[in-house]
């Protein structure tokens, strides 16, 4: 039961503070954070594999693989919003780019270069 | 008030994807009565721009392809900084208005000063619209009302003439064609005066092999949904 709260506020929360806030330095010291404690959880169940299914049990799910399954989802789903969010401002600022050059490039009618 | 002054200090804004076939007939029917046409040629692989070029439209050139929006957009910014022109017309590449509504249309802005015309299919005349596109445009307008607050008679027409006011209220951040949606926000939220005009829409075979499918309305109604959820960038 504490494992559904837990994934669906996490998710929900992800969600919302990844579309409301503005990447900043905050957010990005805690995305790195976040992914050095996922990284430490996947060592540690590497190192003992025990603790995965105790932490399992002591959250309310069966089995271990489970509860890695599970931690994965909010993962991927984090993961997919920051690239698309990313890949947005990237193609802002693409579009900012092109905008720039096209201007600076402006060709009049080829009968000006031409007639007079 | 003379007519042929205030087509002299308008703006014709052409975006153009891959019309080589269209644009030079395009370029050259506006070139008879506005002077100043540019073109935006958004990152074409054929040669729309030589052609536009050669029927006597100004070029501005994308390197890569951004979507019709971002073409607007920057046929917005050059009206803004490299001309003063008092007005700017939207109109597209492939041949389904007529230059005579764009002529019209700017008659009008004039008369009434209001800061944007929109050109309307639904109080005009549509030739050849196929079923399936009238019922979805149907639906887009209820939307478009429903979450601008103005009611417009027709929604997602390229035919428009903006003043210059309107046109610096623009900024569109909409690449693809989401920008239409995003043009009738600005209205409301830059509380713009507007007006609308009958034109005749022209779906020929070329204009509907050509055009947008009407799945289209699914990503443009993703691009509205991310754009407002999104934080202010």
């Amino acid at each position: 039961m504490i494992i559904r709260v837990f994934l669906l506020a996490s998710i929900v929360l992800a969600v919302v503070w990844l579309l409301r806030t503005r990447p900043s330095g905050t957010r990005l010291a805690v995305m790195r954070v976040a992914g050095f404690l996922v990284a430490a959880g996947a060592a540690a169940s590497v190192i003992a594999p025990g603790l995965v299914t105790d932490a399992a049990h002591l959250v309310g799910v069966r089995e271990g693989p489970n509860l890695i399954l599970y931690v994965l989802v909010v993962v991927f789903v984090f993961t997919t919003i920051v690239q698309s969010l990313r890949m947005r401002d990237l193609e802002r600022r693409l579009a900012q780019v092109v905008r720039a050059q096209a201007l600076a490039g402006a060709k009049p009618p080829a009968a000006v270069d031409t007639g007079r | 008030m003379n007519p042929s002054a205030a087509l002299d200090r308008t703006l014709v804004v052409v975006p153009t994807y891959n019309e080589a076939a269209m644009v030079g007939s395009v370029v050259t029917g506006l070139r008879e009565v506005f002077t100043h046409v540019v073109c935006v040629d958004d990152g074409s692989h054929d040669d729309s721009a030589a052609d536009a070029r050669a029927a006597g439209a100004t070029v501005l050139r994308h390197p890569v392809n951004l979507g019709q929006g971002a073409a607007l957009q920057t046929g917005f910014d050059y009206a803004l900084r490299h001309t003063d022109a008092s007005h700017v017309v939207t109109f597209d590449a492939d041949g389904q208005y007529l230059v005579s509504d764009a002529v019209a249309m700017v008659e009008l802005i004039e008369e009434t000063g209001v800061d944007i015309v929109l050109g309307s299919r639904n109080l005009g005349r549509t030739e050849g619209q196929p079923f399936a596109r009238r019922v979805l445009m149907a639906a887009a307008l209820r939307f478009s009302r429903r979450m601008t607050g103005i009611e417009l008679t027709d929604t997602h027409n390229g035919l428009r003439v903006l003043s210059r006011t309107a046109v610096a209220a623009m900024n569109l951040r909409q690449r693809g064609m989401a920008h239409a949606s995003e043009i009738e926000s600005r209205i409301a939220s830059a509380a713009l005066t507007w007006r609308e005009h009958p034109v005749t829409m022209c779906y020929s075979d070329y204009s509907r092999g050509k055009g947008q499918s009407n799945l289209n309305a699914l990503n443009i109604l993703f691009d509205l949904a991310s754009d407002r959820i999104g934080a202010p960038a």
